[in-house]
C-alpha cells in the first residue's frame, strides 16, 4: 500500500475542504477502500476520515413522512432499525443478505453506494481496465466474465455494481443527498450512477470533494411495506456477491396490482430499476402469468457481454420468484436466511 | 506522517506511535502490542480470522485503519477469559470440538461473542450458520462450531436467569 496523509475533520464543511484536494478520498468503513488500496488499485494521496462526523450518523423521520438516513450509519444498524424493518422491509432484507456480520458492522450507507465493482480485472492493478484509466481497454471482454453485465453495458466496461442494499433503494426511488464545494444537491439514485458509454467507464456522478451526506426514502415508498422482498442468487447460501438479485414490491388493492416497484442487482453497472416491468404489472392480477410478462419486459433489452447468457434467464426466474414472495406478503419476522432462495417460509405480516 | 494513538485493549490503555497511517488494527495488535491471538488469514476481509470487538461490535481488524480508532475499546480473544475461567463461548468450543487446527478459532470465537450480543440469545441453528458465515474454517469444523455457538447461547441465557 502506498502511504498517504490522514485527516480527521470535525465538520462536514471541513471534510469537503480536505476532500476537495486532488488525490483525496473519503474513508468511511474502509472495507472496500482499504481492500483496493492493498491491491494497489486505489492509491489516494490523502484519506479524509469521516467516521466521527455526528451529522452523518442519524436516522431521522422527516415531517413529510420520508426517512432520512445519514451516510455514516452502519449497514447493520440500519438493518436492525425499527423504522426500516417496519416501513422498508426489503431494504433491511437486502442489507442482511450482503457481506458478513463483521463487514456489515463496519460498512456504511455512503460506502455501500460508492463500492467498486468486483471484476477480477479491475481488482488486478496489472490488467487492462478502463476503470483504472479510461482508454486502457478491458481485459474482461476476453476473460473470465460469467458474472458480468447483461444490461446497459458497452465494450468500455462490462462490470456490474455489486451492492445489495442499492437494489431496493433503486426500486423505491431513494434520493441521494450530496454536499460539496459547489453546494448541496439531491438526486434520485437512478441518476446518481452513470452507465458506461462508447468511451467513458461507469461510475457515480460525484465530483472531487463531493460527499454523500444522506439517503432519503420517500414517504410514498411505505405503501409497499406489506409486500416487499429481496431475493439474491449466489454461489453459496451466504457471504457471496449476487449472481443476480431482485427487489420486488407490490401495492395490491381490490385484487389488482395498483403499483409495483422492481429493481435488479448483479445485471448492470448500476442497480437496475425495471420500469417496463413495473408498467407491465400495473392493473394486472397478481399471479404467475403477470409476473412472467413483467420478467420478460425487464430483460427485453438484455444481451450477454461474454460467457454469461445464462444470467438473462436466471434474472427472469429470480424476479418471478421475488414477485411471488412479495405477493405472499412480507414475513412477520426477518427470515433466518435473509434474501436467500433457501429461506424457509414464515407467516406473512 | 507520525501519529500517536491510544487504544484500550482488553482493559489496558496502550499508546502506540505510528510512523505513518497505514497499519491496520490487525497489524498493530500483532506486531506492536504482541497480541498474536488475532490471526491474519486473507488480510482482505474474506475469512474472518482477524475478527475482534471494537466498542463491543465484531469487525474485521484487517480492513480497519488503527489510526481511525484512536480512543476505542478493543477486545481480542486474549481478553475474553476471566483469569482461569473461560468465557462461555470459549468453553463451548472445547466442549463441542469447535475446531481442528485452531487457526480460525480466535476469529470464530470473537465472531460468536459479537453475534450473540447482536441476536440477544434468540438465534436458531440456521440463524447461527448465517450469522457466522463471515468466518471460514479450512478444516471444516463447521458442525462443531454451530453446536458450540448454540450451547454458548443456551448457557449465557441460563447464567443470566440464575
Ligand atoms: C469479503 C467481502 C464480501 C462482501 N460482500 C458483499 C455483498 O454480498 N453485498 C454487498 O452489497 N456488499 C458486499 N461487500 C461490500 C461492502 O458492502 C462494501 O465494502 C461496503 O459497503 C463499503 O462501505 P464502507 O463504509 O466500508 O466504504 P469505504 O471502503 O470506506 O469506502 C468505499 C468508497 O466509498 C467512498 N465513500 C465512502 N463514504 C462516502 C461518502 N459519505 N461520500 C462519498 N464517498 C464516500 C470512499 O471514498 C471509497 O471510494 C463485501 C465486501 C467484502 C470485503
Ligand atoms: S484476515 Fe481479516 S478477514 Fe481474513
Ligand atoms: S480449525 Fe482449522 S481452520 Fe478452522
Amino acid at each position: 500500500m502506498n502511504t498517504f496523509d490522514y485527516e480527521r475533520p470535525e465538520t462536514v464543511a471541513d471534510a469537503i475542504k480536505a476532500g476537495s484536494k486532488p488525490g483525496a478520498s473519503y474513508y468511511a468503513g474502509g472495507t472496500n477502500l482499504l481492500d483496493l488500496m492493498k491491491a494497489g488499485v486505489r492509491t489516494p494521496d490523502s484519506l479524509v476520515d469521516i467516521t466521527r462526523l455526528d451529522e452523518l450518523q442519524r436516522i431521522e423521520p422527516q415531517k413529510d413522512g420520508s426517512l432520512r438516513i445519514g451516510a455514516m450509519v452502519r449497514n447493520s444498524d440500519l438493518a436492525r432499525n425499527d423504522l426500516i424493518q417496519k416501513d422498508f422491509p426489503a431494504v433491511a432484507e437486502a442489507l442482511l443478505a450482503g457481506a458478513s456480520g463483521q463487514l456489515r458492522n463496519a460498512a456504511t450507507v455512503g460506502g455501500n453506494l460508492m463500492q467498486q465493482p468486483r471484476c477480477a480485472y479491475f481488482y488486478d492493478a496489472h490488467s487492462a481496465c478502463n476503470l483504472h484509466k479510461a482508454g486502457q481497454g478491458c481485459d474482461a471482454l476476453e476473460g473470465v466474465n460469467g458474472k458480468h453485465a447483461v444490461l446497459g453495458w458497452t465494450k468500455t466496461c462490462i462490470a456490474v455494481h455489486p451492492s445489495d442494499f442499492c437494489v431496493p433503494l433503486a426500486a423505491l426511488g431513494a434520493l441521494v443527498e450530496v454536499d460539496g464545494p459547489d453546494g448541496s444537491r439531491q438526486i434520485s439514485i437512478d441518476e446518481f450512477y452513470r452507465l458506461p458509454d462508447a468511451s467513458t467507464p461507469p461510475g457515480s456522478t460525484l465530483k472531487q470533494g463531493e460527499i454523500i451526506t444522506a439517503v432519503t426514502l420517500p414517504s410514498d415508498a411505505k405503501r409497499f411495506a406489506a409486500r416487499a422482498r429481496y431475493i439474491k442468487l449466489r454461489d453459496r447460501t451466504s457471504y457471496a456477491f449476487a449472481i443476480v438479485s431482485a427487489a420486488a414490491m407490490l401495492h395490491i388493492g381490490d385484487g389488482r396490482i395498483k403499483d409495483a416497484r422492481i429493481a435488479l442487482g448483479g445485471v448492470a453497472a448500476k442497480p437496475w430499476r425495471a420500469r417496463e416491468a413495473e408498467d407491465a404489472l400495473n392493473g394486472a392480477e397478481a399471479g404467475e402469468a403477470a409476473f412472467r410478462k413483467a420478467a420478460d419486459a425487464a430483460l427485453a433489452d438484455a444481451k450477454p457481454s461474454g460467457d454469461n447468457a445464462h444470467k438473462i434467464e436466471l434474472a427472469k426466474r429470480i424476479l418471478i420468484r421475488a414477485l411471488k414472495a412479495a405477493a405472499d406478503g412480507t414475513p412477520a419476522t426477518m427470515p433466518d436466511l435473509p434474501g436467500s432462495v433457501f429461506a424457509t417460509g414464515k407467516e406473512a405480516r | 506522517m507520525a501519529l500517536r494513538i491510544s487504544l484500550n485493549i482488553n482493559g489496558t490503555e496502550h499508546g502506540v506511535d505510528l510512523e505513518d497511517p497505514r497499519p491496520t488494527l490487525l497489524d498493530v495488535l500483532r506486531e506492536r502490542i504482541g497480541l498474536t491471538g488475532t490471526k491474519k488469514g486473507c488480510d482482505r476481509g474474506q475469512c474472518g480470522a482477524c475478527t475482534v470487538l471494537v466498542d463491543g461490535r465484531r469487525v474485521n481488524s484487517c480492513l480497519t485503519l488503527a489510526v481511525s480508532l484512536d480512543g476505542a475499546d478493543i477486545t481480542t480473544v486474549e481478553g475474553l477469559a476471566d483469569g482461569d475461567t473461560l468465557h462461555p463461548v470459549q468453553a463451548a468450543f472445547i466442549q463441542n470440538d469447535g475446531f481442528q487446527c485452531g487457526y480460525c478459532t480466535p476469529g470464530q470465537i470473537m465472531s460468536a461473542v459479537g453475534l450473540l450480543s447482536e441476536t440477544g440469545g434468540q438465534a436458531s441453528a440456521e440463524a447461527i450458520r448465517e450469522g457466522m458465515s463471515g468466518n471460514l474454517c479450512r478444516c471444516g469444523a463447521y458442525a462443531g462450531i454451530q453446536d458450540a455457538v448454540l450451547e454458548a447461547q443456551a448457557n449465557i441465557a441460563k447464567a443470566g436467569k440464575s
